[in-house]
């Protein structure tokens, strides 16, 4: 059983955004470091970075697979997790914890296309 | 088996020699630069003759490969590698050979491998240049683009690729400066046409497709993907890796496909893995037979040694038996899977080809209520038994894929005899899980640490 977190919205690619005013920190979901297994390495992209929804901005690499990371909304990457780099296990440790980005969002109206922690949960089969 | 992983250099003992050369007769160099003057002698290990055969000798009696075992290995085709081949590539007027030199005779083998394949792909001219498969499929695409610029349409920068794919056609076609559009599968395996119709448009330089595909079925609709990718100005690539099933059978030219590469080193029984080189030669269709001098992607002909091993084996077998190759690797797989799927789920019935992909035991573990064990496990236990594991998680297509590829050079006691311990691994499974999950148990290595070795790798030697 996945952990999942009220109050988040989650995407189809199994990210998890928690908005903070204007800013969207992005990570992935429990389900999602479940699937991939021990995770290797997390590929970031560079502050300032900008991303349209759905837009690929980086990818976490784990001992079975890589797997492209998606973003969940437009913006500007405003801070990266640098810790992830030397400690991509934080990731497997606390999934919602580790976040990768923080992205100041462009088009808040585009968070309601995400779904809720319930609309994700059903998603997963859980 | 005695463990052995001891480096050259620990052997070494100051002073010993295996061999005396005679005393310099040539003046030392004057006048050369200090800088590129050597201040002391080099690090080299100092064994004797008998203290380095033994060194390598047991060193590769740590290897497993063909030659040692059988080894499923899938989408890999592992088949025994003919000794003859050998032997043609070890002659004096061929291993002698420098690049620059005039041959006649090594000329007239290119020319012959080229009409060879040329006959058993239904494409028009090879280029032997590529030296692996991958290799080949960038060369596929540099010829794919250039196609298009010659034609003067600087437009075409997308090329499709299913998510069946070996992970090399996306990253080949990332490498060659096009951009990569995934298509979908069916639930049966095959490629979604109609997902493929709504992708295609004057942007489409081509499609990359492997047939069979990694689930080792046969894209039945390849001829309508074909005339679909056609109709928008697409060329179709071939992947070669998946050809063994279909040599001397069925033509990847006849089936719509304008540029592909062979995996010699898979379909023609040439070393593979740590014993190669590869050879990937790519072949094209009439219309771009001109690329072929517009793109240079290696010096002289590619691995000239390889090319005449699989040239051997071609002879040797000749049209009749190339067509046995496929019938017998077919007939193989089909035999492991129908003996097999009552412990290990087949995720897709039907016949297959050359290879099959399971989705892990039945008892897959992730019950807590049933023990059960994961197709890492399994693959682990195998070596116990002295059998190489077939290809896991891949294709990503499923969970717990378990991917095997027989070969048509095994008799059907060592099929069966895989068959019997796969059996009895799946009773393990469900009767006490952990033999599997500490397996191997016999083997000089049990289980690295791969996550560690990922995350933290160390990269040179370190005494310890």
């Amino acid at each position: 059983m996945s952990k999942i977190i009220e109050g988040l919205k989650y995407s189809e690619s199994h990210e998890w955004v928690k908005v903070e005013g204007n800013v969207a920190v992005i990570g992935v979901t429990d389900f999602a470091q479940k699937e991939m297994g021990d995770i290797t390495y997390v590929d970031v992209p560079d502050v300032d970075d900008s991303f349209e929804a759905g837009e690929d901005f980086g990818a976490l690499e784990s001992v079975k697979a890589s797997s492209d990371l998606y973003c969940p909304v437009s913006g500007k990457v405003v801070e990266v997790n640098e810790e992830l780099e030397d400690a991509p296990e934080k990731v497997n440790e606390d999934a919602f914890a580790a976040w990768i980005i923080k992205v100041e969002m462009s088009d808040a109206s585009e968070l309601d296309a995400l779904m809720d922690a319930a609309a994700y949960k059903a998603m997963i089969g859980e | 088996m005695k463990y052995y992983d001891k480096l050259i250099f620990e052997c070494s003992k100051p002073g010993r020699v295996g061999y005396t050369l005679p005393a310099n007769a040539f003046p030392k160099a004057e006048g050369l630069p200090q800088g590129l003057c050597r201040r002391q002698a080099p690090a080299l290990p100092e064994v004797s003759e008998p203290e380095v055969v033994r060194h390598y000798t047991l060193l590769s009696q740590m290897n497993f490969g063909v030659d040692s075992g059988f080894y499923p290995l899938g989408s890999c085709t592992m088949k025994y590698n003919p000794k003859i081949n050998e032997e043609v590539a070890a002659m004096p007027a061929f291993a002698g050979l420098h690049p620059l030199q005039s041959a006649p005779g090594a000329e007239k083998v290119l020319e012959e491998m080229d009409k060879a394949l040329a006959e058993i792909t239904g494409l028009s001219r090879f280029t032997f240049a590529p030296c692996a498969g991958a290799h080949g499929e960038l060369t596929g695409l540099m010829l794919m683009r250039q196609y298009h610029l010659n034609r003067g349409d600087n437009a075409r920068t997308k090329v499709i690729v299913p998510d069946s794919a070996h992970g090399t056609n996306p990253a080949s076609a990332a490498v060659a400066g096009l951009e990569v559009v995934e298509v979908k599968s069916l639930s049966n395996g095959r490629v979604d046409v109609e997902a493929l119709k709504g992708l295609l448009d004057e942007h489409v330089a081509g499609m990359m497709m492997t047939n069979p595909n990694t689930l080792g079925l046969f894209e039945t609709q390849i001829e309508e993907i074909a005339a679909l990718v056609h109709g928008v100005g697409g060329l179709m690539y071939y992947d070669g890796a998946n050809m063994n099933p279909l040599m001397g059978l069925v033509r990847p030219g006849d089936m719509g496909f304008d540029i592909m590469h062979l995996n010699l080193h898979k379909t023609f029984s040439t070393p593979h893995g740590g014993g190669g080189p590869g050879s990937g030669p790519v072949g094209v269709a009439a219309p771009l037979v001109p690329c072929l001098d517009q793109i240079r992607v290696s010096a002289w002909h590619g691995n000239f040694g390889v090319i005449l091993r699989a040239y051997a084996y071609i002879l040797m077998l000749g049209r009749e038996h190339l067509a046995k190759v496929g019938e017998y690797a077919v007939l193989s797989a089909n035999y492991i899977k129908e003996c097999l799927k009552d412990v290990y789920k087949l995720p897709i019935e039907g016949v297959c080809k050359h290879e099959f992909v399971f989705d892990g035991l039945v008892n897959d573990g992730a019950h807590d209520e049933v023990p059960g064990a994961t197709t890492l496990d399994v693959a682990k236990r195998l070596l116990d038994f002295g059998f190489h594991a077939p290809t896991i998680y891949f294709p990503l297509l499923f969970h717990q894929a378990l991917m095997i590829e027989p070969t048509e050079t095994e008799s059907k006691e060592t099929i069966d005899a895989f068959i019997a311990v796969m059996r009895r691994i799946a009773e393990e499974a469900a009767e006490d899980p952990t033999l599997l999950q500490e397996a191997p148990h016999t083997t000089p290595v049990s289980r690295p640490d791969e996550t560690t070795a990922a995350r933290s790798p160390i990269l040179t030697f370190q005494d310890a």
